[in-house]
Order: structure tokens, then sequence, then C-alpha cells
């Protein structure tokens, strides 16, 4: 399995806002087992959406700004960008066929 | 990987639980084509369980994380194959074997091992579905450290409700366990480390009639049982550990279950259907400990290999 790339407070912007593709960012943790657990799911769909979905993880340990911002309280949390918009927002355990509902309607 | 191809299994083993994941080890051992299902994550109620103290060989405890993640790749590693898919329904077909369909597909199995384990309970007040997330959780393992220096309220009396209410202690400036009744059921010990916690107030006999806020939660608001007076405790985070129902469903109309939903086994975890066996917190008289999870689904691996051989399926 492909480890997903880091996003930070500082590449946000570019990485995500700016970014073609719709994008979606798994805001973890290194303390936070659960994360671990959602990780292996993610990057399956990561591999299936290779080239039409960017994915990254953002660690909400060393960045402070963008979790704020969207109101991060609970991770594992899985947040969904298009075009520099929050399309959607998937906190804790949801099924990979769910996931893959929500990236697809991200894609139309 | 997509739509799972529809597909032949021995084994099908529908939850990836430590049961599961433990049958699974077993069933791909004995060299069976054994498929694991798991609806959301690996590892079950271990998923969200910071450190396990009480699982043999480890004096020191395991974290619940690394345990689940080294019996997925003990299970991968022997031959085992998971698949994120969740089982919707489960068929005995005309010729004995089974059919499970999945939200990607239809797998058939020659036997089949349920360990789908149990969900844990909400309370079903007010407030509780608006704030998950915000405020509102079942798992402070995951959650705790966004409310740091805040007051916590826990609810719940077993060991779950006491392992998480001490867990928040790192982060919290106060965490109130919140118990409906007088007694807990919680491990001696588990109880004795929270009451000689200076930050663990303890209120029995209360019960949450609602949880309150603005974006996020601000007070839990509550009614002791034996005054029938009303109270508010200020909460940040209000965790939820009140029990847990098993998920049987898919299990109605296939072997007998108990009142509570329980699956009636015998102790080498076989129904009375041939070739469907169930194991961990699924089946009746369940201890409901990691430790007993694992045996149970090594039983039940066993059980069907065994179903397997005398029925002339496969080389074994």
């Amino acid at each position: 399995m492909a480890d997903l790339p880091d996003v930070t407070d500082a590449t946000f912007e570019a990485d995500v806002m700016n970014n073609e593709l719709p994008v979606l960012v798994d805001f973890w943790a290194p303390w936070c087992g659960p994360c671990r657990m959602v990780t292996p799911i993610v990057e399956e769909l990561g591999e299936e959406y290779a080239g039409r979905v960017g994915f990254y993880k953002m660690n909400t340990d060393e960045n402070a700004a963008i979790p704020t911002q969207y109101g991060i309280r609970s991770i594992p949390s899985l947040l969904i960008f298009k075009g520099g918009e929050l399309k959607g927002t998937i906190v804790g355990f949801r099924p990979k066929s769910d996931l893959r509902k929500r990236l697809d309607e991200a894609l139309v | 990987m997509g739509a799972a191809a529809d597909g032949v299994c021995d084994i099908a083993v529908v939850g990836g639980g430590g049961a599961g994941l433990t049958a699974a080890i077993y069933g791909a051992r004995a060299r069976r084509r054994t498929i694991v299902f798991e609806r959301l994550v690996t590892g079950g109620q271990i998923a969200t369980t910071g450190l396990v103290e009480n699982y043999p060989g480890f004096p020191e405890g395991v974290n619940g994380t690394d345990f689940v993640i080294a019996l997925v790749r003990q299970a991968e590693r022997f031959g085992a194959e998971l698949r994120y898919e969740e089982a919707r329904a489960i068929r005995r077909l005309p010729d004995g074997a089974f059919r499970v369909e999945t939200d990607e597909g239809v797998v058939r199995a020659h036997a089949v091992i349920a360990t789908a384990g149990a969900a844990y309970d909400k309370l079903g007040v007010p407030g509780e579905a608006e704030f998950t997330g915000r405020g509102v959780s079942y798992c402070a393992t995951c959650d705790a450290a966004f409310f740091r220096d805040e007051e916590m309220v826990v609810v719940g009396g077993g060991d779950a409700a006491f392992d998480e209410a001490l867990f928040c202690t790192r982060y919290a400036s106060r965490v109130t366990l919140v118990h409906r009744r007088e007694t807990f059921r919680a491990s001696a010990l588990l109880q004795e480390r929270a009451f000689a916690n200076p930050r663990i107030a303890i209120r029995r006999n209360a019960v949450v009639e609602r949880i309150a806020g603005g974006e996020t939660v601000e007070r839990a608001e509550l009614r002791d049982t034996a005054t029938g007076e009303a109270f508010t405790l200020p909460a940040a985070a209000v965790f939820i550990f009140i029990g847990q129902t098993p998920n049987s469903h898919l299990l109605k109309g296939l072997v007998e279950l108990d009142e509570g939903g329980h699956a009636r086994v015998d102790l080498r975890m076989r129904t009375e259907m041939p070739g469907l066996f169930v194991a961990g917190d699924l089946r009746m008289d369940a201890a409901r400990q990691l430790v007993s999870a694992c045996g149970d689904g090594a039983t039940a691996a066993l059980s069907a290999e065994a179903w397997l051989a005398a029925a002339g399926i496969g080389e074994g």
C-alpha cells in the first residue's frame, strides 16, 4: 500500500485548495489508534482513485491552523475538497463503500 | 481494489475483530481459502482501545491498535484475504453451501464463521446525534486530546467507561463519570484506580437527559434518579460507554438467538446449522474479553476445518 503524502498548514493552499482534482485529506495523529485502523482503507481507495482524486494526510499534532479552520474536534476525520471548497466531512468509521460514494459524488 | 469480484471460498469470516482475525489465521493455516469481511475497520472494539492490559503474555499491556495490526499481518501472511465490505445477508444454498452478500458483491462459501461482535449503544437523548463529532464521542482515545484542560463527562459503569475515564484524565481538567446505578460492573482494579484519581468525580444514580451547546458541546443535563432532581454538568466533551448490542441481524432466521440477540452455539462454536459457526461477542455466554474472543475464533476455525474435511470439501 502506498503511504499517503503529507499536507501541512503551509502546503494546504497549493496541494488542496488549488488542486485541479478533488482531494481527500485524512486528518490523523500519531497517538490516535483508530486513525491507523482507517489508514489501510484510505490507502486502498487512494490506489483505486489514482489520477482522479488527490489523497493527502494531515498530522493534527503538527498542524493547527487548518484543523482549527475546519473545526476538527474528532479524528479520524476525512474531508473532501473540490475546486477549493469543502464538499464533504466524514467523521469516524464509515464503510468503504460509503467513502467511495462520497468520492464519486465529488467527481460528478 | 474496486468492486470485489464474485468468488468462492472455503471459509467466509464475517467480522474482522479479534475473533474473526484469529479464525482467519487458523483457517488460512489449514490451507483453506479464507476471506474476512469487515464492515468498518479491523479490530472491532479493540480498534478503539488504548492499552489492553489483560491479554496474557503482555505484562506491560499491549496497545490495542498495534495488536490488531499484528493480527491482520499474521492472517494475511498465511494467505487470508481481508475485504472491507459490509455483509448484508448470509443465505443457505440448497447444496449446503452459503452465499454471503455484501455491499460490493457475492461470495459463495462452504463454511461461515460469524464474528460480527457487538456495537456500542447510544444514549438516545436530544443532542447526542447532533453533537457527534463536535463533543459527543464513543472513543475517548480518539478524541479526548481535542479537549485539553476542559471538563469531560463519561457515561457508563463498565470496563470501557472506567478505562476511558482514566484515559481522559491525561487531558481533562476534570472528568465526571456518570452512572445510572449505585454499583459498577467494571473490574475492581479499574474502579480502585478511578476512585483514587483526584481528577475523576463519580456521580452515581444519574442519567443524562440532554446534551446541549452551541457550535460544540457545552454541558450535559442530567437527573438524579434517587431524588428526581435535575442538574447540569459543564462539559466540552461527553463520552458514551453504556453497553453494547450484538450485531446479530445477519443471523436472524438462520440460528437460534437468545433474548439479548446472541447466537446459541455448542462448546465447539457450532450452531445448529451445519457449516455455520459463531464466535466472540456474538455468541451466547461470551466472556466479552479479547482473549476469549480470540480463543473462540480458533475453536470455530478448527471446527470449520473439521466440518469441511468431513464433508469432503477440498484437500484440507
